[in-house]
């Protein structure tokens, strides 16, 4: 049996928690889910664990913990470990998520057991034979884990979701959960969300590089991304010069995306910037540079100076919206 | 406060990750090095604690001897002593390398506040060594944090959710693992590099540990290269991009 733990976020499920029940079924139709909430506030646990049967889960278990608010990691983990013993499941699976990875690494540790992150295939087994993601998945590392229980989070995108309807049985579960392990929760919730389009979900990203030439490069990027109802995305290199907030970082230790378009303006594409956004459906580069790396991971290239065309780029879109 | 901070070095990939002859690792020999971007932010948030609550700043690092350059150079941006456990150039997972950080931590002659890390690693991406950290030194551990403030004792953390931010608060000792973002890293100074040549590096020889993950394989994926077309220079370009806007629908 495998136990997924579902990522939610007062009751959303996180996307990438369907990815990860299907990677799991894949591994034995024997899926069963675990739903940690605070007892009420928040979470809808009825229609959650109905979503989480739609994707496999014969069994979700629900753990109600008082105290917990939105979320209190060191306590779902506590949850979790009891289950795995009461459960006797084989393996215990996440999705890649901050929480996932978070939650699942303090249960191996808890238990002392190895934590496998960001994998791509598991064949269990003594040792369990598991490809999993370095660099963000610039790289696949192959390694033999010799563990009773396997504990994996699964590569974001790398399986898809699919449906497999189940009978998603509720089954209550009391934990022991100590006041220490409710020590670190959340207590507060800060920034009101903005309104405007965040990178994750935007469909169109027009996002700039070092090429841009300083922080006024941007205010064309911003026009363009407006004119196409998108957001504006950039390189680490602008975010370390302070030329754009973090919070619009494409890469590695940035945001990953998968938009419609991704138009990429004076940026070289480093591998560390491509594994946020090669995902996307449609890579356009404009560079000066015909060699840049971009220029091989693109769709449509335009070889050219940003300044010289994007003005142009911004009069065809006004012009052929009116 | 006495703030200890864990860092790695890793090889300064860019557009192409090549592999040695035997496929187990990267081949550095025609590469830099450089620190895990996160592990940047985990110093320069020690450095400005330091500077408005005084104490000093220990960094840790299990590694190869030639870690002793990523070392030096946050020493020079302001960390004031080092511990390099020394692998001889083996690889060691990340439980048994959070095994070898947490002994050394506990047998450091000072009391850490706080200890700070990367939320993951450039390379492994492991999501997993300051949490194990924390179990092993018995304290509470805020992961991800993005923006954090300490007062009399108690980390205000905050992390970031959709477009919102949760906030966390935990009483010291604790371990923090931090993300790119948190703040700038400052560059060192020249005086900074010349105080840095001075400062103790303290190498600790290890019996390499028993472990649980063996790599195998490395391999690099296939390529997504997709053999672009050419949209031109000049006016047409920007008419031949409007039009490829148009077709996979994008323009309203
Ligand atoms: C572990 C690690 C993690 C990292 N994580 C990230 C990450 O999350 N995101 C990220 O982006 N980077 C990340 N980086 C940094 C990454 O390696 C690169 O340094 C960075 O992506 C380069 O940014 P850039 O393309 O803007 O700059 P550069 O590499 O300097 O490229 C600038 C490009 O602009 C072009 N150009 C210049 N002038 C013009 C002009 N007038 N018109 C058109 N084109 C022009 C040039 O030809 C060049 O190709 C990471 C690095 C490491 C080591
Ligand atoms: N070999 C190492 N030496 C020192 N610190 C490390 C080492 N490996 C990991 N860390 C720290 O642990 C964080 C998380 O790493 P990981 O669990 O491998 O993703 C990193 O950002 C570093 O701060």
């Amino acid at each position: 049996m495998m136990l997924v733990f579902a990522d939610h976020d007062r009751g959303t499920i996180d996307p990438l928690t369907f990815q990860a029940l299907t990677f799991a079924r894949n591994l034995d139709p024997d899926v069963q889910a675990v739903l940690v909430g605070g007892g009420g506030a928040g979470l809808d646990v009825t229609a959650a664990a109905a979503e989480l049967a739609q994707y496999g889960a014969q069994i979700v278990h629900v753990v109600e913990i008082a105290g917990y608010s939105d979320y209190a990691p060191l306590a779902a983990a506590r949850a979790l470990v009891e289950l795995l013993v009461s459960t006797g499941a084989k393996a215990l699976v996440a999705a890649s998520s901050a929480r996932g990875n978070e939650v699942l690494a303090h249960v191996a540790a808890i238990t002392d057991r190895p934590f496998t992150a960001d994998c791509y295939s598991i064949s269990i087994g003594d040792p369990h034979q598991i490809v999993r993601a370095r660099w963000a998945g610039n790289l696949h590392e192959e390694v033999d884990v010799t563990a009773d229980v396997v504990i994996a989070t699964v590569f974001p995108h790398s399986t898809e979701a699919t449906p497999a309807p189940a009978a998603g049985t509720l089954k209550e579960f009391t934990a022991t959960v100590s006041e220490h392990d409710l020590a670190v929760r959340v207590i507060n919730r800060i920034g009101a969300s903005t309104g405007g389009v965040t990178l994750p979900e935007a469909k169109v990203i027009v996002s700039g590089g070092r090429g841009m030439g300083g922080p006024e490069g941007f205010t064309i990027l911003e026009e363009i991304a407006g004119a196409l109802g998108g957001t504006v995305g950039c390189t680490r290199v602008v975010t370390s010069a302070g030329w754009r907030p973090h919070a619009e970082q494409v890469g590695q230790t940035g945001t990953k995306v998968a938009p419609d378009l991704y138009l990429a303006c004076g940026i070289s594409g480093a591998t560390q910037h491509l594994a946020g956004c090669k995902n996307s459906k449609t890579l356009i580069a404009i560079n000066t540079d015909a060699d840049a790396t971009i220029m091989n991971h693109a769709d449509y290239i335009i070889v050219g100076d940003v300044n010289q065309i994007l003005p142009l780029v911004l009069n065809e879109i006004q012009a052929s919206k009116s | 406060m006495e703030i200890a901070v864990c860092v790695k070095r890793v090889p300064l990939v860019g557009s192409a990750f090549m592999l040695t002859d035997d496929s187990m690792s990267i081949d550095t020999s025609r590469i830099g090095a450089t620190l895990s971007p996160h592990e940047e932010n985990a110093v320069e948030a020690a450095v400005r604690l330091v500077e408005a609550h005084g104490g000093s700043i220990t960094l840790f690092s299990v590694g190869g001897a030639d870690a002793e350059e990523q070392l030096r150079e946050q020493l020079a941006i302001g960390a004031d002593r080092a511990v390099l456990i020394d692998t001889e150039g083996v690889e060691i997972d990340s439980k048994a390398t959070a095994a070898l950080l947490a002994q050394a931590i506990k047998d450091d002659s000072t009391d850490f506040d706080l200890v700070i890390l990367g939320s993951e690693s450039a390379d492994s991406g492991g999501y997993q060594t300051g949490i194990r950290i924390a179990h092993a030194l018995g304290r509470p551990v805020v992961t991800n944090v993005k923006g954090l403030n300490i007062e009399a004792n108690r980390a205000t953390c905050e992390r970031a959710v959709g477009s919102t931010r949760e906030v966390y608060e935990v009483t010291l000792p604790a371990v923090i693992t931090v993300l790119d973002g948190l703040n700038i890293p400052r560059y060192p100074s020249v005086p900074g590099r010349i105080k840095a040549r001075k400062k103790p590096v303290d190498k600790v020889s290890i019996t390499i540990p028993a472990q649980t993950t063996v790599r195998t394989t490395l391999r690099v994926p296939v390529s997504t290269s997709k053999g672009a077309t050419d949209l031109g220079t000049g006016p047409d370009a920007a008419k031949a991009l409007v039009e490829v806007l148009k077709q996979i629908g994008v323009m309203q």
